[in-house]
């Protein structure tokens, strides 16, 4: 069958077998992001001592599906005044790069788009790429709550970066690798104690909260902030362009926490390496570990009270800048001695 | 082909872009139309097997300098009218300006040297090659005083440039976490036991 459409392609075969990969890379994406706000609505209500919703569907099963078609439905207000192809753009620059970044993200040994060496770098650069939506939609739409809202985000985001590059400079230097295969395969050997997060766990926490931080996710939702700024930078989006909002902030989500699992928490390998744990293939425990760090930010969501915004530059330059700095010192010490394990 | 195709495209969207830069007249759109010239240039640097450093170019020049940029450009009333002020009274001299300009990149950047004849094309890497290795390593070792140099610059100016923007103020009320964190329920809050007034 392979054969059959290489001889009718013929020239663009390679073209067209890429998109093709793409399209199975992305489809599972976005259902998966689709399912996480009913799993978001589901954990923060049983959280809340809530049901959360059930009535679409059995146990609620089918109720991103509804929110998917009434979204659709909706009609698309663009404000009078408004710049109106900004205004447009803007959720486009917010998901493409949420997508793009999924390129290079290996799921197993073999299976990865695009098995670049510079990995991480890559994906450091598509996040940081990110931005722009959010900036451009609080310009774009002509309202000061929204461009407080895109202000407030870019300043957060920028100085979030920083931490966020560091802690992958650790990464770095314990794995010798940029590509993020190499990266999985140098924590392989023994069980989870040869994953990287016990020798960077300051790294590793830091990471984690930058995450929480450059998705805009409670506690440190700024940008939308409702109680202060109405919704923030999208307070004037309505119908299918706000949702591709919804859809860019949730992929982000998922992609951090596939970043975690990979580069802290072994990615494919499993916790033990001995039946019945060898047993389980390794694309089912990275989805475990992408799970388990997705529950994370809904607790988080649940738990914590929003930061005020001179606490979150206070964490973000004060507190985490140092503490990657130093702990890359360390890690550089640690490794020249012969107490370093990994 | 299909190389020689893309680097067409992106060479068209970067000279095009480019040229936008310094033609439209809205500040906003000119910092983005930047934002596409930055990441068409690092297009071209991919089809140079120059990873490294076309990732870079997005990350640092994409990701964090035009991100401030643009956060400078919005928040900035820019009155575009005045902005054009005598254009015409400032034309032959940047006029003669762009000419000794042009002149100067001809000089330097020539078919002479920079042509096929004096550079040769690159020859395509064997699989394998990491592009960041080779540079981590050319900095570290041949190029290591030059690069040293060039860091202790960049800090001198990130410490001047705070220096200058430093500014304290006299009577300014910021709350200082520690202080904060150190509060302790017995030193702000007095439990007074009092009989009440009716039996």
């Amino acid at each position: 069958m392979m054969a059959y459409f290489q001889g009718l392609f013929g020239e663009s075969w390679p073209l067209v077998w890429t998109l093709v990969k793409i399209v199975v890379l992305t489809l599972p994406i976005m259902g998966t992001v689709a399912y996480l706000t009913l799993a978001e609505r589901k954990v923060i209500g049983y959280i809340q001592v809530r049901i959360g919703p059930n009535r679409v569907g059995p146990r609620g099963l089918l109720q991103p599906i509804a929110d998917a078609v009434k979204i659709l439905l909706k009609e698309i207000i663009i404000p009078s005044s408004a710049n109106k192809f900004l205004f447009i753009l803007a959720p486009v620059l917010a998901i493409a790069p949420a997508l793009v970044a999924w390129a290079v993200v290996p799921f197993s040994p073999e299976l990865v788009l695009s098995n670049i060496d510079a990995g991480l770098l890559f994906i450091l650069a598509a996040t940081s790429m990110g931005v722009y939506g959010v900036i451009v939609a609080g310009w774009a739409s002509n309202s000061k709550y929204a461009f407080l809202g895109a202000i407030r985000s870019s300043a957060q985001i920028v100085s979030y970066e920083i931490a966020m590059g560091f802690a992958l400079v650790g990464v770095l230097m314990v794995s010798h690798s940029l590509n993020l295969g190499e990266i999985v395969k140098g924590q392989a050997g023994g069980g989870f104690w040869n994953w990287y997060f016990i020798p960077l766990f300051p790294l590793f926490l830091v990471y984690l909260i930058s995450g929480v931080a450059e998705t805009n996710r409670a506690p440190f939702d700024v940008a939308e902030g409702e109680t202060e700024i109405v919704a923030g930078f999208h307070v004037e989006y309505s119908g299918m362009t706000f949702s591709v909002f919804y859809l860019a902030e949730y992929a982000n989500m998922i992609l951090v926490s596939a970043l975690c699992a990979l580069m802290f928490l072994g990615g494919w390998l499993p916790p033990f390496n001995f039946a019945p744990f060898t047993w389980i293939p390794g694309f089912l425990w990275l989805l475990l570990k992408i799970a388990f760090i997705l529950f994370l930010f809904l607790w988080f969501r649940a738990t914590f009270p929003r930061y005020r915004y001179d606490q979150i530059m206070r964490l973000g330059w004060k507190v985490f800048i140092p503490v990657t700095l130093v702990w890359i010192v360390v890690v550089g010490a640690w490794m020249q001695t012969p107490l370093w394990l990994w | 082909m299909i190389e020689a195709l893309v680097f067409y495209f992106f060479s068209a969207v970067l000279v095009a872009s480019s040229l936008a830069v310094i033609t439209v007249r809205n500040p906003v759109h000119a910092a983005l139309f930047l934002v596409l010239a930055f990441f068409t240039a690092a297009g071209i640097w991919i089809l140079l097997e120059a990873e490294f450093l076309a990732i870079v170019l997005v990350l640092v020049y994409v990701g964090a300098v035009m991100v401030l940029f643009l956060f400078v450009v919005m928040m900035l009333d820019i009155n575009i009218a005045k902005l054009r002020e005598g254009i015409w009274a400032w034309l032959p001299f940047g006029a003669l300006l762009a000419i000794v300009m042009v002149i100067e990149m001809w000089v330097v950047l020539g078919s002479e040297r920079f042509g096929l004849a004096g550079t040769i094309a690159p020859e395509g890497h064997p699989a394998g090659y990491s592009n960041t290795r080779e540079l981590g390593r050319l900095i570290y070792t041949h190029y290591v005083y030059p690069f040293e140099i060039a860091a202790v610059i960049l800090l001198v100016a990130i410490v001047s440039a705070i220096a200058l923007t430093l500014r304290r103020r006299k009577g300014t009320k910021s709350q200082i976490a520690s202080e904060q964190l150190a509060a302790r329920r017995e030193k702000r809050v007095r439990l007074v036991s009092m009989t009440s007034g009716k039996e």
